[in-house]
């Protein structure tokens, strides 16, 4: 059909990927409320999407804006490494330990790839640079990972 | 699809918890007022229903038989894509037709959405509408009320199309034989809903 689902069928398919990428952000206990932030600045401007737009890439970058938006707040020159007590009962806790102590952009490119499976050219526009940086930022912090576990 | 890479397998771990933050998400909006529609599916006698209401009231209930879905979209794309799912702000109606259901109920108090509907199809809807429960009308006594005396055919297809079945009850409309005439969610649904007002054979009394 050439029109924008329903917001709930939306709200569905993606909240899965949109948490995992905010969780890997921001931490368990900031996600909940950068994940409703991001819904509901989606649903607000939901009308406006045109049909042919990649919604899953429009969700990362709302969901990008509300983790940096987060991190503002919180009064941090960066996304520092957030509370490592939420780590400590998942599986993979010294992956997701590494993940939180990267720099922002790398952190969100490593997430962007693998919890959103998000093309370069995607990560680079959700995050806001050029294809190549982003790339490169993906790289090193893949590259930082692998040296830290 | 095995992949060998720990930093990979970690990262696209499934996270179950998201479900829940989507169901918070979607009782909030519909508390806050935030989206323009809000949907529930209800069981019923009849089966599963499917409501939707706007601000103005209830605008559709369908029988739902494999089709909720499709019914969504084409409501999202006439009316606004911003509809949310929630079981509370439906919870009005389904009480309502709870007690309808049970027998307790012989009007439906909480409002309907008329804006959608509009010329001819409105007026036999509303005449339909005015049908005292446990009562029958005939196709063109219907069609009379709604100022066109000789569209009885014409009536049928507008309460073919009810966007609002039982509350706006077409089931109350019967060929003046005595025969029970059609309906869009199964005839065998038109005889249950008669049979609960106690309408279900002609010249019966319930």
């Amino acid at each position: 059909m050439n029109s924008i689902p329903p917001f709930q069928r939306t709200l569905e398919e993606h909240s899965e990927e949109i948490w995992r990428y905010l969780r890997g952000m921001v931490g368990a206990q900031a996600a909940e409320d950068c994940f409703q932030e991001t819904f509901l600045a989606a649903l607000r401007a939901y009308p406006r999407l045109r049909p042919d737009s990649n919604v899953r890439a429009w969700l990362f970058t709302i969901a990008h804006r509300k983790a940096l938006d987060h991190a503002r707040r919180v009064r941090e020159a960066s996304l520092g490494e957030h509370d490592a007590a939420d780590e400590s009962e998942r599986p993979n806790r010294e992956i997701w330990s590494a993940v939180a102590t990267l720099p922002p952009r790398q952190r969100a490119a490593v997430l962007l790839r693998y919890g959103g499976d998000l093309a370069h050219r995607e990560i680079a526009a959700t995050i806001g640079c050029s294809e190549e940086a982003a790339r490169r930022s993906l790289h090193e912090g893949l590259k930082r990972l692998r040296e830290t576990i | 699809m095995s992949n060998p890479d720990p930093i990979a397998a970690a990262l696209g771990a499934p996270a179950p918890e998201a479900a829940a933050a989507a169901k918070r998400f979607a009782d909030r909006a519909a508390a806050d007022k935030r989206a323009d529609l809000y949907y529930a599916a209800v069981e019923s006698p009849l089966g599963e229903l499917l409501l939707v209401a706007g601000p103005r009231g209830l605008a559709l209930l369908h029988f739902v038989d494999d089709d909720a879905d499709a019914t969504l979209d084409t409501i999202a794309q006439r009316r606004s894509p911003r509809i949310v799912e929630s079981a509370r702000a439906l919870e009005r109606w389904r009480r309502e037709l709870d007690e309808y259901f049970n027998g307790k109920r012989r009007e439906f108090e909480a409002p309907v959405d008329w804006q959608e509907l509009k010329g001819f199809r409105r007026r036999v809807l509303q005449a339909t509408a005015a049908i005292p429960y446990g009562e029958a009308r005939s196709y063109s006594t219907v069609a009379a009320c709604a100022g066109s005396p000789k569209g009885a055919r014409a009536a049928g297809n507008a309460l073919g199309s009810n966007p609002i079945a039982i509350v706006i009850p077409c089931h109350r409309v019967r060929h003046a034989s005595g025969g029970l005439g059609g309906y869009t969610g199964g005839l065998e649904r038109k005889e249950m809903l008669l049979a609960i007002e106690g309408a279900g054979q002609p010249g019966q009394r319930g």
